[in-house]
């Protein structure tokens, strides 16, 4: 049976190359999809948020251990949904209409992988029906909302209000989060959360799906 | 005082008779064009269509008549070329996507795709692939990432450093024209040389070239400067080297007109915190920062302009002692980046450059008399003893109320004439 801490380290130090080698080596040892994901890798993940939120770790060790999950969760997705795997919460992420920048998003919507949620990322530039059409068609729980510029912060209060004519608000929690963005600003527009960054965000989804943090 | 002599003192830490004021000097401390074109009307100044000399940001020349207006004290000289590789020169007319009349230089040539998007493409080479996209409707560029595949093997510091090479005979005479107008009406003078930035995310995708090669994608370079550290290392080393024989050809040709050198726009910090550690800005980039600053100091009589946007409290130290004079656009909108701290800590080692008013909140969501209000407090705090040069966090955005473009400039004059009355 392959040491799975291997894969625990690997994540932890930005290592893609192993994650993937010894995910695929349990997998083909016969481990379940769910217990390498549960049992090692949002543990790692965990543990990488927290060296963040205590600046161990800076933005390029964020990347790097992200992309180390990726390239193992990447192994495990199918069986994953094969075996009809419950995630943390379904999340459709995105960033608002007319804004480009998806550097913030894609490390929240990695982070949020890591902590077990299944993650829709609709890219960027990304108009308010399509999060509609989302919610509707993956029967997501959680919308994820970035912006970069002031121009784009309106953006957000006409996806929420798209979801609300939509008659799909009350299905989902909306958090939302950016350089510009504010914890009242998130109020006024009338979101459920904000997150200052990918770890507070990872947090804040499992309170607003209620899963145990 | 003159503009220059007001500048001069502000930046050498002496109190001058009012607190001098930017806006246009440079790629970071401007305006958009559409901001630039309402100053126009509200000051009655004639009109006709704004210059767009940096079409990334989409920043509008601040001609004479509104300088003046403004009461701006600076005058810039930029690089020769555009961020899409296209030199500064032969406008033609443009439509912005609200509308909005402008001009661009001869060479910004741009297409629509279908869903409405503009694309704009590098020198001007509509055969070459695009380089950034404007969204329908948009009012800024977003470089568009063309990274080849890296085979780790095959990478070669030679190609992240295609874009910096020895300036040519004719880009120097181009930059002393610049500078010999620029000096001309008393202003201080900043100029950006161009090649001196180390790292700066908004330049490694090369926007500017038409099939850039190494390491290009954001997210790429980011990681590499933990996980290929002698590689970042090689390409600043070497990147350095050719900086300062660029300096030297600058300094030959315009030395004595220069007041400030624009050095480097690498952002080091977010709204929360920093990008990297205390400890891998003093690795990777300090060695660099002291070399072009040391340069500099013995050998000209220049000030050196650092800009990062964001959280850079705990920078703030090795900035200094890499020997950085000025410090821009000081975020007081992130953390720990409280006006008062910043004064009372540093205030004395390094001029601050903007701060003057919050361009994510108050400048354009506030009433008017929220930014008079804000205006004059920031002065308050960052001028007393010189060192502080007015300019607002970074450009002036898109679908800022003129009246609050208005409110800030007031403000300012408003705490110059209490000050001095």
């Amino acid at each position: 049976m392959p040491d799975l801490t291997k894969l625990y380290q690997a994540i932890l130090n930005g290592d893609h190359k192993t994650a993937a080698a010894v995910a695929r080596e349990a997998l083909d040892a016969g481990m379940g999809a769910s217990e390498i994901l549960n049992g090692y890798m949002v543990p790692a993940m965990s543990e990488v948020g927290r060296r963040f939120e205590c600046e161990d770790y800076f933005v390029p060790e964020l990347l790097l251990s992200a992309r180390a999950m990726k390239a193992a969760i990447e192994l495990l997705r199918p069986l994953l949904a094969a075996q009809g795997a419950t995630p943390a919460g379904r999340v459709v992420i995105g960033t608002v209409k007319g804004d480009l920048h998806d550097i913030g998003k894609n490390i929240v919507a990695a982070m949020l992988e890591g902590g077990g949620f299944e993650v829709i990322d609709l890219g960027a530039d990304v108009a308010p029906a399509m999060f509609v059409d989302a919610v509707k068609e993956r029967n997501a729980q959680l919308v994820c909302l970035s912006a970069l510029l002031t121009v784009t912060m309106p953006s957000m209060k006409t996806t929420i209000e798209a979801l609300r004519e939509a008659g799909v608000r009350n299905r989902v929690k909306v958090m939302v989060g950016g350089a510009p963005v504010t914890k009242d600003f998130a109020g006024q527009i009338g979101a459920d959360g904000y997150g200052e960054n990918a770890a507070v965000a990872v947090e804040l989804a499992r309170k607003l799906v209620s899963v145990p943090v | 005082m003159t503009s220059k002599e007001r500048v001069l003192a502000a930046i050498g830490h002496r109190q001058p008779d009012r607190v001098p004021m930017d806006f246009g000097s440079t790629t970071v401390s401007g305006m958009h064009v559409s901001a630039v074109s309402a100053l126009r009307d509200y000051y009655g100044l004639p009109r006709h269509p704004v210059k767009v000399f940096e079409p990334f940001q989409m920043l509008g020349l601040i001609e004479e008549d509104l300088k003046q207006a403004l009461g701006v004290d600076v005058n810039g000289v930029y690089r020769r070329n555009t961020m899409f590789g296209v030199p500064i020169t032969d406008w033609k007319p443009w439509r912005t996507h609200q509308g909005l009349e402008v001009l661009v230089p001869g060479g910004f040539n741009t297409t629509t795709d279908t869903n409405g998007d503009t694309l704009v493409y590098p020198e001007g080479d509509l055969t070459a692939p695009p380089s950034a996209r404007m969204p329908r409707d948009g009012y800024f560029f977003d470089t568009i990432i063309r990274q080849e595949p890296i085979v780790e093997k095959k990478l070669n510091v030679e190609d992240n450093l295609e874009e910096f090479r020895e300036l040519t005979g004719d880009e120097v005479a181009s930059m002393k024209a610049d500078a010999e107008v620029a000096v001309r009406d008393g202003r201080a003078v900043l100029a950006a040389l161009g090649g001196t930035a180390f790292g700066d995310i908004a330049l490694v995708p090369a926007p500017f070239m038409k099939h850039p090669k190494g390491i290009r994608d954001i997210t790429e370079w980011y990681m590499s400067t933990t996980s290929r550290r002698d590689y970042i290392h090689e390409i600043f080393s070497r990147q350095c080297d050719i900086a300062l024989a660029n300096l030297a050809k600058l300094h030959a040709a315009c030395g004595g007109m220069i007041d400030i050198l624009y050095v480097c726009g690498t952002d080091f910090g977010t709204q929360t915190g920093t990008f990297c550690s205390v400890k891998t800005l003093r690795d990777l980039w300090l060695p660099y920062y002291r070399r072009v600053n040391d340069w500099v100091h013995s050998h000209t009589a220049w000030k050196t302009f650092k800009h990062s946007c964001g959280s850079v409290d705990r920078f703030i130290p090795s900035f200094i002692e890499a020997g950085f004079d000025i410090l821009n656009p000081v975020q007081c909108s992130a953390a720990n980046m409280d006006p008062t701290h910043l004064k009372e800590a540093y205030g004395e080692r390094i001029a601050f450059w903007g701060g003057g008013v919050d361009t994510q909140k108050t400048l354009p969501f506030g009433t008017p008399e929220e930014v008079r209000r804000e205006v004059v407090e920031r002065c308050r705090v960052f001028s007393r003893g010189g060192g502080f040069v007015f300019n607002a966090i970074h450009n002036v955005q898109a679908r800022t109320p003129v009246e609050n473009i208005v409110a800030m400039i007031e403000g300012v004059r408003e705490f110059n004439g209490a000050a001095h009355a």
